[in-house]
């Protein structure tokens, strides 16, 4: 198969305008990956499936990550005048970098037998704009998997045929595969007008008291 | 290309809403739900069936009755306490789970694996596909009414694979038995012999069967032609393993990645013309025949050697920042694990592709306008287990 750098470029020639990087993967699997820009993301998916030198016609896995806000602290030695004398002086600047929700594409070819190419998608940010363009239309075995991780994850797949909870029952209001997810005390709680009744009954019947 | 981007877009409702909403009831259309707790299902899964007579209109599969979230509670314990947890994801074949999480990790970290350990895991991870599909002709076969017979005898010759599994791991079902870059422990004293002669035991266990069955009037007319698949849709819908390769896709991901010593092996791979339930039962016999020629093969030329290696650690493995993803040709089909590290004992993303799961997307189609009893045995040939369906 041809090399990563060579796919970025003909991509971008074939879908102008789209805006593709190469997230590097230093691991002894140097998988490297595509980044892909949200609007031209289907074209691009379309192109790596349709195009006769690579074919990817079998989409494997799919799948969300997610990147919560972090802090990234770099410490810097700065020299200062400290009464009157110059030492050197650490400084730490903190920096924000905004966190999102990713999704990660294994793309195989059955005719060709090569791959894998890993196709990623973020999201702007993981609170009001967490959508993706869906690339069930292309890939239906990506179906059931956009679902996941729209039941996991909470990224909303635009023109996916039937997004809905697949693993969470459909009332499930959190999304637990994310990083800061807090699990309930209760999952199946539900207040439920029987329960002020409850509380009430309990008044008309004070509790006794234990003696120890 | 694909009929999946010319198609219009289809309607998820079930029912057309009854009175009680407003909209028109129509007497014709009965929903049922077929499931959870049903013996068809193989497990706890639901399908949502809308009926017209007895062919079948509509078809949704509900899941999530097992889940657990295996993902999250593997990302909240350390590589190797995970290991364990594979073996509960499709709970038939815990050794190739353990094989394909063990790959992942290997490359992730970069670990090689002893000459020996690759042996043993090419012929526990096909004594599993022995066993596995194995059962899963019995279970296809109990599904079409055949009503315990053919299942208690493939069981009997499950029992005798599980036997050696047992004399090696400690466990018929739970082997947590691979290490990365590895495996736990060495065969056991007077073992290949033992195997051998279950390797040379299961022919006749295959050619009976098939005496039996595979010419029997009913089974082919209950399966010829039912619940075909095409070839096209069966790979832009990722299906995997033996159902792929009974639509006639040639992939086999031990012939295509070469993982392990798998190119060592000379075998074929069967393939499927009708892509129906038929070839789906006949797929899983020769392959059958397939593994039992690799299984001779192995136990023939396993080497002495070390089996793990020596530079894989089992206490704080902590393995460099980036991420792999390894797959396996699972009996099921494609089982693949995708790993993250970001340095710390814990993966930072760890995922589970479930050919199980991901197989059963074209159920509903397979089951269009066929009877309800149809629908029993596609399932059974689509072969799921919910311990990975749900994870």
């Amino acid at each position: 198969m041809e090399s990563l750098e060579t796919i970025k470029a003909r991509a971008e020639a074939a879908v102008p305008g789209a805006q593709l990087a190469i997230v590097r993967n230093d691991s002894p699997s140097t998988q490297h990956s595509l980044l892909v820009d949200n609007a031209h993301a289907f074209a691009v998916a379309q192109f790596l499936r349709d195009d006769p030198q690579l074919r990817l016609d079998y989409c494997s896995n799919a799948t969300g990550v997610d990147w919560p806000d972090r802090v990234e602290k770099t410490k810097t030695k700065v020299k200062k005048l400290v009464d009157g004398v110059e030492k050197e002086v650490e400084e730490t600047t903190e920096k924000q970098i905004p966190g999102c929700l990713e999704a990660v594409y294994h793309l195989y070819s059955m005719s060709l037998k090569h791959g894998p190419v890993i196709l990623r998608m973020r999201t702007a940010n993981r609170t009001d704009q967490a959508r993706l363009s869906s690339l069930t239309p292309l890939w239906r075995g990506a179906e059931f998997q956009e679902r996941e991780i729209f039941d996991l994850y909470g990224i909303v797949f635009d023109s996916h045929p039937d997004l809905r909870r697949i693993l969470m029952w459909d009332e499930f209001k959190d999304f637990p595969m994310r990083k800061d997810y807090a699990e309930p005390d209760d999952y199946e709680y539900e207040p439920t007008p029987h329960d002020d009744e409850v509380e009430k009954s309990k008044k008309h019947h004070p509790q006794p008291e234990v003696k120890a | 290309m694909s009929p999946a981007t010319e198609a219009p877009p289809r309607s998820y409702e079930l029912l057309p809403k009854s009175a009680h909403d407003g909209s028109p009831l129509d007497g014709d259309l009965l929903e049922v739900s077929m499931g959870p707790q049903h013996p068809s299902t193989h497990g706890v899964f639901r399908m949502d069936v809308v009926l017209d007579g007895e062919r079948v209109v509509k078809l949704k599969p509900v899941f999530g009755y097992l889940h657990r979230n295996h993902e999250k509670i593997a990302e909240n314990t350390s590589y190797l306490g995970s290991m364990p947890y594979t073996d509960r994801l499709d709970y038939f074949c815990s050794l190739t789970n353990n094989w394909a999480y063990a790959l992942a990790v290997e490359k992730l970290a970069g670990l090689a694996v002893p000459e020996r350990a690759e042996y043993i895991r090419v012929i526990t991870a096909e004594l599993t596909r022995l066993v596995n599909h194995t059962c899963l002709i019995g279970f296809l076969l109990q599904d079409m009414g055949a009503l315990g017979t053919p299942l208690m005898y493939a069981f009997r010759e499950r029992e005798k694979a599980l036997d050696l599994i047992e004399s090696l791991t400690g466990a018929r079902m739970m082997c947590n038995y691979m290490r990365f870059g590895g495996c736990r422990c060495d065969l056991p004293a007077g073992w290949i012999e033992q195997a051998k002669r279950v390797v040379e035991g299961h022919p006749r266990f295959l050619d009976e069967f098939e005496a039996l069955l595979s010419e029997n009037e009913i089974l082919i007319a209950r399966t010829h032609g039912v619940g075909v698949l095409p070839k096209e849709l069966a790979v832009n819908a990722s299906i995997t393993g033996p159902m792929l390769r009974a639509s006639g896709v040639n992939y086999d991901i031990r012939k295509v990645d070469r993982y392990g010593i798998y190119d060592r092996f000379e075998f074929k791979i069967p393939l499927g013309e009708h892509g129906d339930v038929f070839d789906r039962y006949m797929i899983r016999l020769l392959e059958m025949r397939e593994s039992l020629k690799i299984l001779r093969k192995a136990l023939d030329d396993i080497p002495a050697g070390p089996i793990v290696d020596p530079k894989a650690k089992l206490r704080g493995f902590r393995p460099k920042p980036g991420e792999a993803y390894g797959r396996i040709e699972g009996p099921k089909g494609e089982l693949g694990f995708y790993l993250i590290s970001d340095g710390s004992p814990n993966p930072y993303r760890y995922r589970v592709r479930p050919p199980s799961l991901i197989n059963l997307t074209v159920l509903e189609d397979m089951c269009l306008g066929l009877t309800v009893a149809d629908v029993v045995i596609i399932l059974g040939s689509v072969d799921i287990v919910l311990g990975e369906v749900d994870r």
